[in-house]
């Protein structure tokens, strides 16, 4: 079986600086895979490379063993990929129902339509209801996602990226700033969402990695050192060193 | 039940409108009142196509008259082709000719006008406008020159039922069937996943593209169509006036557009209409009175900017919300109170423009003095005297305005407060 998400030698330099440097990754169908690494190691970037947001510099990413490399980020939306963002990226002035039923148009096949009235889409409504109770959002239905409280927008947030059903779900931070409560909802919403689907986790707090991932990929400074279940990287001696700055060796 | 209740809001709504349309000319049947109100129905179709761009897919356009002229030559050309052989009936239908051939304009340039939104779609939406106007110049046997193109819209003598278009109060109610049929369909727009989806492309085109769509399609089509309606309004005002210069499709129609979408307020569906109204009465009525109305133009539109970006829609949108939570009859007597003092303000302010206008032209010619007409009697401008009037009106309205407009704001904001905690 070819793996979902393939990475090889993908690399990417802004101006001069390589922020990422030639990453080789694999991430099989149905895995939960967690990357983790410091402030400004290049996990977003990778995340923007991935879902074509930018352009990679060299290498070549294959998406459920299809060369996906140079395509548009709806391209590869197209083909089952979705991603939330660090940086919360919804339709402010749309009510809460809307962002939704925005996030499925094109999965159920409306795409361009003008010839379809909306209010008669029920698959699309359904659809958009359903993921809305899911995300615990139905009471605000009718609000402006542009006013609704962080917690709330960071549940729209993986609302949208899960909508349309896609089967490889990339999900940058979805917990960050959220308080305990809200986190273990979050993780427990995604755990049930990406049920049967591949997915790939930015996240800072190890309690929801460690929880969550069936395997972790450590990068730091644009060069993922490790790779393994939670229990080798958890012992791995060359993560406590690069990943805590500290060598374990001294004491 | 909320949503039956909208559902027959709405259609009461647009039953009403037409039914206003109808019965508009049995009130005054006058010469200057038709052509008003079919330049105000034309420009309500053409300020709403403008918004299905501006309001719904976020594209600020300064060259959208290149598609309301295409479809006014386009019907002209037509309405000459058909010449003899044709009947009331091809009359009748010939600006949906002039929104085709629009809609295929908007084809072609619109793939490159689109490709990026925001100040880029803005700056070649202005070059290709300039470009279309200026070759519209070049090419006399399309565009006729300076003279442009003209026809008769009689070319049935007989017609139907005593329609022959001959009578200009004919004309009026085919453009009250085109406003109905134009605005439904851009009504109708507003509720289709693409009409969605382009809301959602204006609010963050990024997401929207993660979400599978390719803006630029969405841009694009959202062009055409709005072009497409632009053409039937353009095609309107061919058979209206029976002759179409190149100014329909220039940079100065393009502007008028813009302007009168905002004023009316580009986030509401009625807005435009709103816009049309006021800006052709503006046009057509203070026109008459004065040359200076492009600068009571320009100053109404700076207001609006400044003090009322959603445009007169918000303004009574607001009001309606206010009324609906009961709170309307506690600022409504301030506005009263703050009308006073500001329409004093206002009618000094005219009064310093009017002479200054008349003092700057020189249509008494040279050395004449400059006088200025109230109430009968001339008063010359080279005294200190009115203009001392004038600006102690002004000034003393624009005091008394600003003690009055202390209390409404203080009204207004607690009235608006309770209107939020209502909601929350
Ligand atoms: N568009 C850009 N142009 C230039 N440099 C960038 C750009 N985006 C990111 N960088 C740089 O690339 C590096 C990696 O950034 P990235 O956002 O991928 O880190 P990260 O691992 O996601 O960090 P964090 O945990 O803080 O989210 C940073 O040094 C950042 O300054
Ligand atoms: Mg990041």
């Amino acid at each position: 079986m070819t793996a979902a998400i393939q990475l090889q030698g993908v690399t990417k330099n802004f101006g001069r600086t390589e922020i990422i440097k030639g990453v080789n990754l694999t991430i099989d169908r149905g895995e939960r895979h967690a990357i983790i690494g410091p402030n400004g190691a290049g996990k977003s970037t990778l995340f923007h490379l991935i879902s074509s947001r930018f352009p990679v510099t060299a290498g070549q990413i294959f998406l459920k063993g299809e060369e996906v490399t140079g395509l548009r980020p709806f391209e590869i939306n197209r083909k089952g990929l979705s991603r939330s963002f660090q940086v919360t990226n919804i339709f402010h002035n749309l009510s809460v129902f809307e962002n939704l039923r925005c996030a499925v148009l094109w999965s159920l096949g409306y795409k361009y339509s003008f010839w379809h009235r909306l209010a008669g889409l029920k698959d699309a409504h359904h659809r958009a209801e359903q993921v809305m109770e899911d995300i615990g959002l139905s009471r605000r239905h009718e609000t402006p996602a542009g006013i609704l409280s962080y917690a709330e927008q960071r549940a729209l947030e993986i609302g949208i990226t899960i909508a349309s059903g896609a089967d490889v779900i990339l999900l940058d931070e979805p917990t960050a700033g959220m308080s305990k409560s809200e986190t273990e909802d979050a993780v427990a919403l995604i755990r049930r969402v990406t049920e049967g689907k591949t997915l790939v986790m930015v996240e800072h707090d190890m309690g929801v990695v460690f929880g969550l991932a069936d395997r972790i990929s450590v990068l730091v400074y644009g060069e993922i050192i490790a790779t393994g279940t939670p229990e080798e990287i958890r012992a791995s001696v060359a993560v406590k060193e690069a990943y805590l700055g500290t060598s374990v060796d001294h004491d | 039940m909320i949503s039956t209740f909208f559902r027959r809001d709405r259609l009461l709504l647009w039953g009403g409108m037409l039914l206003v349309g109808i019965l508009l000319p049995r009130f005054s049947s006058s010469g200057l009142m038709i052509s008003l109100l079919c330049q105000i129905g034309i420009m309500m179709i053409f300020a709403l196509s403008y918004n299905v761009l501006l309001g719904q897919t976020g594209l600020l356009s300064f060259g959208h008259a290149i598609y309301y002229g295409a479809g006014a030559f386009a019907t002209m050309h037509l309405l000459n082709a058909i010449g003899k052989e044709g009947s009331v009936v091809h009359v009748a239908l010939l600006p949906l000719g002039g929104g085709v051939a629009a809609l295929l304009l908007g084809i072609l340039l619109g793939w490159v006008t689109t490709k990026k939104a925001g100040t880029t779609f803005a700056m070649i939406s202005l070059g290709i406008g300039e470009m279309v106007a200026a070759s519209s110049l070049m090419f006399p046997v399309v565009f006729g020159g300076e003279a442009g193109v003209s026809g008769n819209r009689v070319i049935d003598k007989i017609g139907l039922f005593g329609v022959t278009f001959g009578p200009q109060v004919q004309v009026y109610y085919l453009i009250v069937a085109w406003v109905f049929v134009a605005a439904m369909g851009m009504f109708a727009l507003t509720q289709t996943p693409l009409g969605r989806m382009a809301n959602a492309v204006r609010d963050n085109p990024e997401r929207a593209e993660f979400v599978g769509y390719n803006t630029q399609w969405v841009r694009y089509i959202m062009l055409v169509l709005s072009g497409f309606f632009a053409g039937i309004a353009g095609g309107l005002t061919a058979l209206t006036y029976e002759i179409v210069t190149a100014e329909t499709l220039n940079a100065y129609t393009s502007g008028a557009v813009l302007l009168m979408t905002f004023v009316g307020g580009i986030g509401f569906f009625y807005g435009p209409m709103i816009g049309a109204i006021l800006i052709v009465i503006m046009q057509i009525l203070v026109g008459g009175i004065t040359h200076a109305w492009q600068l009571y133009f320009g100053l109404l539109f700076l207001f609006m900017v400044l003090r009322a970006p959603g445009g007169f829609a918000s303004l009574i949108a607001i009001q309606r919300r206010l009324y609906a939570a009961g709170l309307f009859g506690r600022v409504a007597p301030w506005y009263l109170v703050s009308g006073i003092p500001g329409a004093l303000m206002l009618v000094g302010l005219i009064g310093l423009i009017e002479m200054t206008y008349a003092a700057l032209s020189d249509e008494e010619g040279e050395g004449a003095i400059a006088t200025i007409k109230l109430l009968g009697e001339d008063y010359a401008l080279n005294t200190f005297g009115p203009w001392l009037a004038a600006a102690a009106v002004t000034l003393a309205g624009y005091a008394l305005l600003q003690l009055a407009n202390r209390r409404l704001f203080r009204e207004w904001n607690g009235a608006l407060a309770t209107l939020q905690g209502d909601n929350d």
